[in-house]
């Protein structure tokens, strides 16, 4: 018990530590490492929204990155070509419009298992890429800026401001710490717990009577809407958004941060894409052919790290007892377990 | 005679040409223990995942109560009361036991899918985990990981998790498989204390068990009934003797 409680103290401990940190940064780096570690929170709190359905859930998405291109695009949409636009507006508007997004192609997606699940996903992912990249909406291939980054005003006086940096990068931390306090919630109560048995033994939950479809819809609706937070950032800080945002490339690099900080936490997805971000950064620095040591240094990290290839491969491949729901398959499999145990 | 907790009228499974299952009619009683057997291959296993709804019935129906269940979903008929153990362990392998049947009296609890406020605060929840561990005889082990568990503990775990859904009717497939003498004996006591203020259907291949727990026996063969009733009634019946009860000639 005091073990228990002394761990705790310690995790408390190092979360503040790394908070006063994190608060203590702008007013100690010059706004070239200020905004770059803004970056990399956002990119922390996709991979921690996208974790949500793949360690907690089981479900290996390639649509993220869609997620989080589609709130940028409202957000790009919604602005005024000389104007801010409204954060108290735009802000909401842009999450709901990934978690509605989240909401159909999951209830599409998640008909389906493992690696078909994955190909599914992708295919839609793709489909809004598309959508983006050939039609007129939104400027197409080429991408549409934000000229002025959203506010928060009332009877014309403005409150806060996303134009400055340091109100930018305060902004993104408080997302940060909602988005962390939000899935910490989600994956301790009930729901989580769950969600966590569906993901272990799908046919088990169900029989318990754990309606499995309806917890995975509601997880990936919600993992949607926080990939939206990301994305909604992600556009305020560049003040520009394109298709690339929405692409596959983008899909798996979260996957990968995801990989690399391992899938069992809420917090290490973040420390995944602060290590991928960081290790991207200094290695362009210094190689000319820097991708393709990055890519020889992130296959060794997610080979060599247990938690990472080990715990996806199941996922993908099927190792554990799972049920599919189209009956035809159900069947089969069922033949192939009495088979077995015969 | 006792309330009927489930009934299945003429229920038919066909796998392409072979029909698993072929016009079954079981009545299963609270109070009463209900065992079928039949050879490999007679359809009990089939006719089991019919019931609890893992495969839907070409034809036929099924009756929870008074409840038509036939067109519910296997997490539905749960909700409705019927629970399960099945005939290859199954379990959540890597949670710890008490967390296996904290998850199972989650699932019947008034909020099993509350998003806010951690497992923990449910007290409820925790209490009847913990009767239905001691009932099924793990007490003590409670915080051992589930797949550490010796195979008949591990039944023994299936059940406690069947029994904190606190279901009506509980169906066991062969829970008997596998197991050792000793462990074969605690696991028929506990099946034997199920019965009361439930139902429950058990399919099991020993012969000694079925006759030592059953108030009332369904035998089977390519999958259909041949014979229903009291033990000893069955026992006797010149077409179970030929077809099944044949080969356990000292024990019929
Ligand atoms: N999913 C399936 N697809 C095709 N055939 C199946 C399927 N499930 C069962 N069968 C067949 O249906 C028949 C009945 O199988 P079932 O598993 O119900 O038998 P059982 O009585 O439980 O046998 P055992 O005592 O060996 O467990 C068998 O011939 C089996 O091969
Ligand atoms: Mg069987």
């Amino acid at each position: 018990m005091f073990e228990m409680n002394a761990t705790r103290l310690r995790v408390w401990l190092f979360t503040l530590a790394c908070l006063i940190a994190a608060i203590a940064l702008p007013f100690l780096a010059p706004t070239y490492y200020v905004q770059f570690f803004a970056k990399a929170l956002i990119m922390g709190m996709l991979a921690m929204a996208l974790n949500l359905v793949v360690g907690h859930g089981g479900l290996v998405s390639l649509c993220h990155a869609a997620f989080f291109g589609l709130a940028g695009y409202v957000l790009a949409l919604l602005s005024p070509r000389y104007d801010a636009a409204s954060l108290l507006t735009t802000f909401p508007l842009a999450v709901l419009s990934s978690a509605a997004a989240g909401l159909v192609i999951g209830a599409l997606a998640l008909r389906t298992r493992g690696i078909y699940f994955i190909m599914v996903t992708l295919a839609f992912g793709e489909m809004l890429f598309f959508f983006f990249h050939d039609t007129k909406v939104a400027g197409g291939s080429d991408g549409i800026f934000i000229n002025v980054r959203p506010e928060i005003a009332v009877a014309g006086r403005q409150l806060l401001d996303l134009d400055k940096p340091i109100t930018f990068y305060f902004f993104v931390l408080a997302c940060l710490v909602g988005v962390v306090a939000l899935l910490t919630m989600v994956v301790r109560s009930p729901f989580g717990h769950a969600l966590a048995a569906a993901r272990d033994n799908e046919r088990r939950a169900r029989s318990l009577g754990f309606p499995i479809f309806r917890i995975r819809l509601i997880a990936f609706a919600l993992s949607g809407g926080l990939a939206g937070v990301a994305g909604y950032l992600a556009a305020a800080q560049f003040g520009f958004v394109a298709p690339q945002m929405l692409g596959w490339h983008q899909s798996a690099t979260v996957l990968v941060m995801v990989l690399i900080g391992g899938l069992r936490s809420v917090t290490g997805p973040l420390v995944g894409a602060l290590v991928l971000i960081g290790l991207e950064e200094v290695l362009k620095a210094h190689l000319d052919n820097w991708k393709l040591a990055e890519g020889l240094i992130i296959i060794g990290i997610v080979v060599m790290l247990p938690n990472g290839i080990r715990q996806i491969w199941p996922m993908i491949f099927g190792s554990s007892p799972e049920v599919p729901v189209d009956a035809g398959r159900a069947e089969a499999e069922h033949a192939v377990a009495e088979a077995r145990h015969a | 005679m006792h309330e009927i907790a489930l009934r299945a009228e003429c229920l038919q499974k066909r796998f392409g040409g072979l029909a698993a299952v072929r016009d079954v009619s079981i009545d299963v009683h609270v109070g009463e223990i209900h065992a079928v057997i039949g050879p490999n291959g007679a359809g009990k296993s089939t006719l089991i995942n019919l019931l609890s709804g893992e495969l839907f019935a070409n034809a036929g129906e099924i009756l929870l109560g008074a409840t038509n269940i036939t067109a519910f979903a296997p997490d539905r008929r749960a909700r409705a009361g019927l629970g399960r153990a099945y005939q290859k362990t199954t379990i959540f392998p890597k949670f710890s036991v008490h967390e296996n049947v904290r998850l199972a009296a989650q699932a019947r609890s008034s909020a099993p899918l509350r998003m806010f406020g951690g497992v923990q605060s449910d007290t409820e929840c925790h209490r009847r985990a913990a009767d239905a561990i001691g009932n099924a005889g793990l007490s003590g082990r409670s915080q051992v990981i589930a797949d550490r568990l010796s195979h008949g503990e591990q039944r023994q775990l299936e059940i406690a998790m069947v029994l904190a859904t606190d279901p009506r009717i509980i169906l066991l497939d062969e829970p008997l498989a596998g197991m050792g003498q000793s462990e074969a004996r605690e696991i028929i006591a506990l099946i034997a204390s199920l019965k009361i203020g439930r139902a429950v259907l058990i399919v099991e291949h020993d012969m000694d068990a079925v006759f030592e727990l059953a108030d009332r026996l369904t035998v089977m063969q390519d999958g259909g009934v041949i014979a229903t009733g009291l033990p000893q009634e069955v026992r006797t019946h010149p077409a179970v003797r030929a077809a099944y009860l044949g080969n356990y000639g000292d024990v019929a």
